[in-house]
């Protein structure tokens, strides 16, 4: 019962709150950087009501189910995770074994989803992004492995993410060491990618093939969409600030101090996205494949030798 | 591999104007590329042909939005061409003054829209942002933002005030420092070079055979500037260089623009500390029997007006070729064997305007399209070969 009160109250509505508030951030930042005014902040929130009110279409020749069910499949991934992540933070020593597993299995999921609903719609321009995606996470999943292993060394080889948080709270937090700060800066690119932010958007590209994936979708499966994609922007620094920076303690200062972790980590997020252009599919690949494999390698390399 | 077509057109997000790119591509490469152009024909000749040489110059100053004083300057020219008139100099400084306000503002924009396609919407805002500062420039000089009405055959219409020159010439030195911060942003961007370096080449001999014009055949190598080759107004007089790259690439293209940018800063900059005094204006009686042929260097390249009057106050015939008309087929050459991520930012690369280009459609009645592209270059084809019967070749 304790596991479906965790589901609503944290994994479900905090998370959309966080989601939606993190997505105004990363507006207004990027607004701000563009001379630009930027949303109030109710802006997120109005966009998702917004497109619930609108009517849904079904393109004709789309697989109607799979089409309709894709975005429903993505939220409740993202959902489960930020439960897990949540319970984590909130009561280290209660969480299973192999959490950590399951998180990096659930976190493919939303892309999952994507590919999914682009291909079910049957819309050439929906293919290729979907196409797309599916070789971004054939690309970016390799390196995220590997720099979330420099985490699990320093924990003694634990898989459990209530252990890798212990270890931190108790002898200082893994970014702080040399090979954590590399895995932390690959694993950051690769939340980029997994974000799907520019330089890493090609699945979506408005301006190449209008959206993707996205592409024949609107009303309630749009806007479940971009809830999912708000949520995820809160998951995804919340994870890696639980694997680097040890997580969240609600304890005085420290609550202030995490607050500080997340919206650097945002900022960090951000400000990389407004700073470059996009970049080709098969770059990105020799991207991830090339100097962000050999870079965990050598975070790993390193974590083993205990530095 | 089974080959989709990827449409990009009538209406997407990649361009401002309606216009059909139907793109077969296996996987993510084009393997070949249809051009439709003609959503935008609005029979602008046939107009011009209807008004007298003065309301001309307006009418083709709405051809383009952008490019609001090439047309006007193309089109007096060749006004002048027919009665063999010398303008005033003043008249030829403020022509160049604002014909390179136009420049700069036109590359700015195509700047901001490349970074828009590529993506990279912090250059797309910061460079129109830049574009504000000289439109604002533009207003002081002629009370429009764009379509200036500044022309008219035998000289301006309106003069730049004595104390104007001081407020224009700061505001122009003020946005130096922030078109020198986007040079660097722009042109030592390592992921902007790994996006657009090497990526829809045009070689040199592709640019000459293809007649390729302005930006798009200089980046290839071929020095080809109105403004050097055949001087008008004031270029003749200034000290500014003619900006040539190698290489063909979209890199190239966007090089070129950002350079040009500064010298047409340097151009105005010029013509507005040595303005030379007298009449901005001369008054034509009447305009003889005769063809004139005018020119000019529009951002996209050159602009080709022809007038043809028969004595009376209107012209019998306006022909106007603009300067994508030219640089549409080169299309050929740069974007087949590219990826699809690659050919937005090559369609875009030649900075095209279509509005400016459509002037022929042939509809029936119901509105039915009666000729393609290819009927078009048959038609022509045959009247070519009757013509060369008749001649006796």
């Amino acid at each position: 019962m304790i596991y479906i009160g965790y589901l609503i109250v944290f994994g479900c509505c905090l998370t959309a709150v966080l989601g939606l508030f993190t997505s105004w951030v990363d507006r207004k930042v990027t607004a701000r950087v563009q001379y630009r005014v930027g949303p109030p902040v109710l802006q997120p929130v109005f966009d998702v009501i917004k497109l619930l009110g609108k009517e849904t279409l079904i393109p004709d020749g789309a697989s109607k189910l799979t089409f309709l069910a894709a975005p429903v499949v993505g939220l409740s991934s993202v959902i489960l995770v930020s439960t897990i992540l949540w319970m984590n933070v909130i009561h280290p020593q209660q969480t299973f074994l192999g959490d950590l597993i399951v998180v990096l299995y659930l976190l493919t999921v939303p892309s999952m989803s994507i590919i999914m609903g682009g291909f079910a719609s049957g819309n050439p321009l929906a293919s290729i992004g979907s196409s797309r995606e599916m070789k971004l996470i054939l690309s970016y999943e390799l390196p995220f492995v590997l720099a979330i292993l420099v985490p699990v060394i320093h924990s003694h080889y634990s898989i459990r993410l209530g252990d890798i948080l212990n270890m931190q709270s108790g002898s200082g937090v893994i970014i702080g060491n040399f090979s954590g700060s590399i895995a932390f800066i690959v694993a950051l690119l690769c939340v980029q990618a997994k974000l799907g932010l520019v330089p890493f958007d090609m699945p979506e590209a408005e301006t190449e093939i209008i959206g993707g994936p996205f592409v024949e979708y609107s009303g309630a499966g749009l806007a479940i969409f971009r809830l999912m994609k708000n949520m995820l922007l809160f998951v995804m620094p919340f994870f890696l600030m639980i694997l680097f920076m040890g997580g969240i303690r609600f304890d005085g200062i420290h609550i202030f101090n995490a607050l500080l972790k997340y919206l650097g980590t945002v900022a960090l997020i951000t400000v990389i996205r407004n700073t470059n252009p996009r970049v080709r599919i098969d770059q990105a690949l020799r991207f991830f494949w090339g100097p962000m494999t050999v870079l965990a390698i050598i975070a790993i390399i390193l974590a083993y030798r205990g530095w | 591999m089974a080959k989709t077509i990827v449409p990009i057109g009538p209406y997407h997000p990649l361009q401002e104007e309606p216009e059909f790119f139907k793109l077969t591509v296996e996987g993510e490469r084009v393997v070949a590329i249809d051009v439709h152009v003609g959503y935008n024909h609005r029979g602008i000749e046939k107009i011009s042909e209807m008004k007298t040489f003065d309301q001309s110059v307006y009418t083709v100053e709405r051809i383009c939005g952008i490019c609001s004083t090439s047309h006007p300057f193309a089109c007096v020219q060749a006004v002048e061409d027919i009665i063999l008139m010398e303008v005033p100099d003043r008249a030829k400084y403020i022509r160049t003054i604002i014909a390179e306000g136009e420049r700069i503002h036109s590359h700015l924009l195509w700047l901001g829209l490349a970074g828009h396609f590529l993506g990279y919407n912090t250059v797309f805002m910061w460079a129109w942002k830049l574009r504000e500062e000289i439109l604002d420039v533009m207003e002081i000089l002629s009370g429009n933002r764009n379509n200036y009405a500044m022309f008219t055959p035998g000289g301006v219409r309106r003069d730049i005030k004595a104390e104007d020159i001081p407020v224009v010439l700061k505001k122009v030195d003020s946005i130096l420092p922030t078109l020198d911060m986007l040079k660097k942003a722009v042109m030592d961007d390592p992921v902007l070079h790994a996006r657009t370096k090497g990526v829809g080449i045009l070689t040199r001999d592709e640019a000459i055979s293809f007649s390729a014009l302005g930006p798009t055949a200089r980046a290839s190598g071929v020095a080809k500037d109105v403004r050097k080759d055949a001087p008008y107004a004031a270029y003749d007089q200034v000290d500014w260089k003619m900006i040539v790259t190698q290489n063909g690439d979209v890199f190239d293209k966007l090089a070129i623009r950002v350079l040009e940018t500064f010298e047409s800063v340097k151009i105005m900059k010029y013509c507005l500390t040595h303005l030379p005094g007298g009449e901005i204006k001369e008054r034509i009686k009447n305009i003889p029997p005769g063809e004139g042929i005018g020119t000019h260097e529009a951002p996209r390249g050159e602009v080709f007006h022809y007038v043809r009057s028969d004595g009376t106050n209107r012209p019998v015939r306006h022909k106007i070729r603009a300067p994508t008309y030219m640089n549409l087929p080169t299309y050929k050459a740069t974007i087949i064997g590219e990826t699809i991520s690659d050919a937005t930012i090559i369609l875009a690369a030649i900075d095209p305007c279509y509005c400016c280009t459509e002037r022929l459609a042939v509809r029936d009645m119901k509105g039915k399209k009666l000729f393609n592209g290819e009927d078009l270059v048959r038609l022509s084809q045959e009247k070519t070969m009757q013509l060369k019967k008749k001649m006796g070749f």
